[in-house]
């Protein structure tokens, strides 16, 4: 079965989408860091894609560091979210506007 | 005429000498007579005076060997472009007489002095003045040597304001003194301002010589003036009319007299040297010295021989109104001037220069023995007051020691000084055999041969002179004593008397100088003023003259000697004349009129000037209210309209936008993180979209 790389980069983008509109929207920082995992993940996709069309290995490599990079994103992340729990008692990210001008 | 010194004899060389000596000593008492007391300082002076008459007599030894002169150049004294004036020395017939005169009664005068100001000082109360009065006096002398020496108009100039500076320093030497305290200094005052008008003329007629002859030396400024010939006339009127008007300055000649009797209120030595002997007859000195100008500018000289004789009645007329003893003589020395005027203006230069001499000996010696029948009647005061301390009350300020009425029968208490002054009265008169007839006679005979109108006036006042000489005498030295003071009054020191009779020996044959027949003087002048006719002796005005000064005296003895005046009683005259002795005794009101004339207009115009045109115009309206208000009203502008609304408001404007700006972009930071991520993305399409669509 050949899916053509357009599809596959339309639910890449569709991804993306959804990553993107659940930081913007969700209140969770938990469920915030996933959507930020969903548009890391949506990007690899992209990659993928890519690579296979033009039968390319660099974007696997690139795919792997940016797993990498993404587990020691979600492990400094994960970090955060306990400090701020243990100060705020709260994981709402709308609680955490201190930095307004 | 004249040669320079190299070719003259080698005693020439000592001319400048004659200026020297006077200045060494006023330097010598300036810096020393404090510390060395009266008898240095007067020893000093005196010395000074001396030497300076020795160089006076080895300018005359001089002379006799070499008639024509020299002319001693000292120094280059301005060189300015065309003008070049060295300071050199005239010695010639004319200035060594002169320098004779003054030297010889400056010494006569000095030592009188030294007694006398030994007693003045002590009776005004300020010892410590008795330094300063002859550091003054030498000074005098030097600046009137440098009078007479001078060669050139400058040199005379310079000496023609030295003299009126000591002039005034002297008058007012008692400056405290006088009416409300200020009354010397005002006399000192108005003596300068009255010389300043006549040395503005003076002034003037200098730049005019200059401009016209391109010269100021009497001897360049001659010789042009005789080339030029009729050309000149104009200017040579012109010239020799304010030279004139100087000389009525100095000289004290109607319009300008006004002076000299105020200047009495200086001490008497003062009197005697400068204001009789020797400074007033400067301008006719100088009228002799520029005796070519005058030759060729007959119209200026007919009006100086009508100003001498009508100054010669006018003054001799009021003197006989006064009673005080000086002021008498003041005016006595306006009216013997003006004879010398009148006779240099009818170009009788040796009768003027011979008048001036003798008049300078007897002059000098009324006013000497006035002083000592001064001090004679202020001792007398002291003695009748209980031997008061000098200056000790008000009793004693309101005594005049100088007021005729209150003297009398001073004869016995005063012998030496009543012969001297008799003999000074007489010569004045113009009593044969003394000084005074000659002289007098000369100019008289010369009016009588070329003007009758100026004949007339000098006769008038001869009369005038002698009336008032009597009346002086009777008043003064017979009858009975009018007051304490003169009852006891006494006799003056040996220091002042023999002066007295120095001067009543010269008073007495100073004639002989220029006798009828003989007229040494006259060839003696005549090297100098050019071939001098020689005036001959007219029996018949000699005759006239001196009968009617015995006559003036007889009715003198009438008037006042007859029956002497009695104390508080009015005078004689007045009785006679009336209101023409008001007149005389108020000095005609010239005093008066010249203050309502001149003085107050010229306080009119100063106050004019000083609240009307800068007090109001200047300072009011145009300071305060021009400048002023237009400079604040521009700074008002400066400020209000554009520091505050453009400058301020540039800076604060520009704070407030930057606030205004910050206060809106403040609310960009939400503090959420989904608007900050939003704007990530935001940027990010931005830039994608850019790279995309480019």
């Amino acid at each position: 079965m050949n899916v053509p790389t357009e599809y596959v980069l339309a639910l890449s983008a569709i991804l993306f989408v959804l990553g993107v509109i659940g930081v913007l929207i969700r209140r969770n920082a938990l469920v915030v860091f996933m959507s930020v995992e969903l548009m890391l993940n949506s990007a690899n996709l992209a990659f993928i894609a890519f690579a296979r069309a033009y039968q390319s290995l660099g974007g696997q490599v690139f795919v792997f560091f940016t797993i990498t990079v993404a587990a020691a994103e979600v492990a400094v992340g994960l970090a955060l979210i306990v400090a701020i729990f243990r100060s705020k008692h709260s994981i709402d990210v709308d609680q955490m506007s201190s930095l307004k001008g | 005429m004249t040669s320079t010194y190299a070719a003259g004899g080698g005693l020439f060389g000592l001319a400048p000498l004659i200026i020297i000596f006077p200045l060494l000593g006023l330097l010598t008492n300036l810096l020393l007579g404090r510390r060395m007391g009266e008898r240095f300082v007067g020893v000093v002076a005196c010395l000074a005076v001396v030497a300076s008459f020795g160089v006076a007599v080895s300018q005359l030894v001089a002379l006799l060997a070499q008639p024509e002169g020299a002319r001693v150049v000292v120094a280059d004294w301005i060189a300015i472009g065309s003008l070049s004036v060295p300071w050199a020395i005239q010695v010639d017939t004319l200035s060594v007489t002169m320098m004779l005169m003054v030297s010889g009664v400056s010494t006569l005068i000095h030592i009188y002095a030294t007694g006398y100001m030994h007693e003045d000082v002590r009776f005004q109360g300020d010892p410590g003045r008795y330094t300063r009065f002859f550091v003054y006096f030498n000074l005098f002398v030097a600046a009137m040597m440098v009078l007479i020496t001078g060669d050139s108009f400058l040199t005379l100039f310079v000496g023609w304001e030295g003299v009126g500076l000591c002039s005034y320093l002297l008058i007012g030497f008692w400056y405290e003194k006088g009416a409300g305290g200020i009354g010397n200094a005002v006399a000192g005052k108005k003596a300068f301002v009255t010389n300043r008008i006549g040395d503005f003329g003076f002034l003037v007629a200098m730049f005019l010589i200059y401009t016209t002859f391109g010269s100021l030396q009497f001897e360049e400024v001659f010789l042009r003036a005789e080339e030029m010939g009729p050309a000149g006339a104009g200017a040579l009127t012109a010239i020799t009319l304010l030279l004139l008007v100087g000389a009525t300055g100095k000289s004290a000649q109607i319009p300008l007299y006004v002076w000299l009797p105020d200047a009495m209120a200086g001490p008497t030595p003062v009197s005697a040297l400068i204001h009789a002997a020797t400074m007033v007859t400067a301008g006719i000195y100088m009228i002799a010295r520029n005796h070519v100008l005058f030759e060729l500018a007959p119209a200026t000289a007919n009006i100086a021989a009508l100003v001498g004789a009508a100054t010669a009645l006018w003054a001799a007329s009021i003197a006989v109104g006064q009673y005080d003893i000086k002021k008498v003589l003041a005016y006595s020395t306006i009216s013997q001037l003006g004879f010398m005027v009148a006779a240099v203006g009818l170009g009788a230069y040796v009768a003027g220069m011979f008048h001036l001499v003798t008049h300078a000996f007897f002059k000098a010696l009324l006013f000497l023995s006035a002083g000592s029948v001064i001090q004679g009647v202020e001792r007398g005061h002291h003695h009748a007051a209980g031997h008061a301390p000098p200056s000790s009350g008000r009793a004693e300020q309101a005594f005049d020691p100088n007021d005729m009425r209150h003297m009398g029968g001073l004869r016995s208490r005063m012998p030496v000084t009543f012969a001297v002054y008799c003999i000074g009265a007489l010569a004045l008169a113009g009593i044969p055999p003394l000084a005074g007839f000659f002289s007098k006679d000369e100019i008289l005979a010369e009016a009588a041969r070329l003007d009758p109108v100026v004949y007339i006036l000098l006769t008038s006042a001869a009369f005038l002179t002698a009336f008032y000489m009597g009346r002086q005498i009777w008043m003064v030295f017979f009858g009975q004593p009018r007051s304490g003071a003169a009852a006891h009054a006494q006799e003056s020191p040996i220091v002042m008397t023999a002066p007295l009779a120095g001067l009543a020996v010269l008073a007495t044959l100073g004639g002989a100088l220029n006798l009828p027949q003989v007229h040494s003087l006259s060839r003696w002048l005549g090297h100098t003023l050019g071939e001098v006719e020689i005036g001959e002796f007219r029996w018949q005005v000699a005759a006239l003259s001196t009968g009617l000064g015995l006559l003036a005296i007889g009715l003198s003895w009438v008037l006042y000697g007859r029956r002497p005046l009695a104390q508080g009683a009015d005078d004689p005259l007045r009785r006679i004349l009336g209101p023409l002795f008001a007149g005389m005794e108020r000095k005609w009101g010239v005093d008066e009129a010249y203050n309502f004339l001149f003085v107050q207009r010229y306080v009119d115009l100063s106050r004019l000037l000083g609240d009307v045109v800068e007090g109001r115009f200047w300072h009011d309206w145009f300071h305060d209210r021009v400048l002023g208000r237009a400079y604040r009203d521009g700074t008002r502008w400066l400020s209000d309209g554009f520091d505050l609304p453009v400058i301020d408001g540039a800076a604060n404007g520009l704070a407030s936008l930057t606030r205004a700006a910050a206060g809106r972009l403040r609310t960009l930071q939400t503090g959420y993180v989904r608007t900050y991520a939003l704007f990530l993305l935001l940027g990010v399409v931005a830039v994608l979209g850019y790279l995309l669509f480019r």
